[in-house]
């Protein structure tokens, strides 16, 4: 049987992206951000984990504002990454698992979530930097991956709750696949900033600090905070780290948290990387 | 025809993304998604004015693509990542958007934000648990 072995966080900003591009990682502004990954590689490398679902957000490669799922899964073989409108070299395709993907998208509409399923998902930089943040660079990457897009950019978004239980509900879905497979949840984005507005380049490290004790030990407190009041917060991008409810869900109720890191600013943003394991 | 209120829109110098202002600003939004292909991008470049009329902005909306008024287009509905594929090409990245909004440049935007590092992994170490090294 299928099995979610850890769940991860991560940024996701198009920054960290091009400070890899760039070869900027071990530079005074971006060391001590791109070394707090090391204990996750060191635990990806150990685990060897088969395939990996990156929960994000699209910002206008995939979908534009004419049709926006609330939460979508790929059903598809692969992933492409492509330009944004800023010229960049897209990544290496990503290989995803058709077969399970369409057993995760008829259990979560099963349990009455109901997704957007496609066949044909551009991947922008919400999922790609994550890929690359947690493995590096490749010409064939070294696991299958699966995008699964939460909109957090037009509201009415979903609320925290609302993610978190998508994540209940993804691990009653994976468990009860049949295939042995290791599967890590990755939560990506966040955490607090706001890229607009008079407000524009607010963080708020005790509101970043506080969310990630309740991501690892009291997630209630974080799911039943409203939208306004996360936005209020951790900015009106910020918001963006409801996402990481869905990865809290599907570890169970308690988890073993193997690392915590937390950096800011990393651009406009407070950065914050945990590595979890479902726990007793 | 009424758009219902909401508490977000009382959080200070923030705009909340939503479907009044999706709607509003619809075709400024779909002319920027436009720019993920570089054809358009070219198209655009050609002539700004004519590949604003293609998209039914409004002369408002307009006037602001075609001055480049980055604050402007903001302020007109542009969603940010939307934004972004018309500015970064142009070299004004989303931290000197969010700069003009406080009548600051880049650089001091920048400064503002690096001092959230300062004293940061004192705290952290007193919080506990946090990897640092
Ligand atoms: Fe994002």
């Amino acid at each position: 049987m299928a099995e979610i072995i850890g769940g991860i966080t991560t940024s996701h900003i198009p920054a960290v992206g091009n400070a890899i591009s760039d070869g900027l990682t071990q530079e005074h502004y971006w060391k001590r951000f791109f070394d707090g990954y090391q204990p996750v590689h060191q635990w990806l490398e150990e685990k060897k984990p088969d395939l990996i679902i990156v929960v994000y957000n699209d910002h206008g490669l995939n979908f534009f504002l004419d049709k926006v799922p609330t939460f979508a899964i790929g059903c598809a073989d692969a992933y492409q990454n492509a330009d944004e409108g800023w010229g960049l070299k897209p990544t290496a395709p990503f290989d995803g698992d058709a077969e399970f993907s369409w057993h995760v998208a008829e259990s979560l509409i099963n349990q009455e979530f109901d997704m957007c399923t496609c066949q044909e998902m551009l991947v922008d930089h919400g999922f790609v930097n994550p890929m690359r943040v947690l493995f590096g660079d490749h010409e064939v990457w070294p696991i299958k991956a699966i995008p699964l897009a939460v909109n957090t950019v037009q509201h009415p978004l979903p609320s925290a709750r609302r993610c978190y239980k998508l994540g209940q509900a993804l691990k009653v879905a994976i468990d009860s696949y049949p295939e042995d497979m290791k599967v890590v949840i990755a939560g990506t984005g966040g955490m607090s900033h706001q890229l607009q507005g008079e407000r524009a380049g607010m963080i708020n490290v005790d509101y970043d600090l506080e969310c990630i004790e309740s991501i690892i030990n009291d997630p209630d407190w974080f799911a039943d905070q409203s939208t306004d009041h996360i936005m209020e917060q951790a900015g009106t991008e910020g918001i963006e780290t409801i996402m990481w409810m869905v990865m809290r869900g599907a570890l169970g109720e308690k988890v073993n948290c193997l690392h915590k890191h937390y950096h800011a600013p990393i651009s406009n943003t407070g950065a914050g990387v945990l590595l979890l394991e479902g726990g007793a | 025809m009424v758009w219902k209120k909401h508490d977000y829109e009382d959080i200070p110098g923030s705009y909340v993304f939503d479907g009044k202002i999706a709607h509003s600003a619809y075709a400024m939004n779909k002319l920027f998604y436009s720019f993920n292909d570089e054809s358009c991008r070219e198209e655009f470049n050609a002539d700004p004015a004519a590949y604003c009329d293609k998209f039914g902005l409004t002369d408002e909306q307009k006037a602001l693509v075609v001055k480049q008024d980055f604050l402007g287009v903001l302020r007109s509905g542009a969603n940010i990542y939307y934004m972004a594929k018309f500015a970064i090409p142009r070299g004004v990245s989303v931290q000197d958007a969010g700069a003009a909004f406080q009548g600051i440049t880049g650089d001091e935007f920048r400064e503002k934000l690096l001092e959230k590092r300062e004293g940061l992994e004192e705290r952290l170490k007193k919080e506990g648990g946090y990897w640092n090294g």
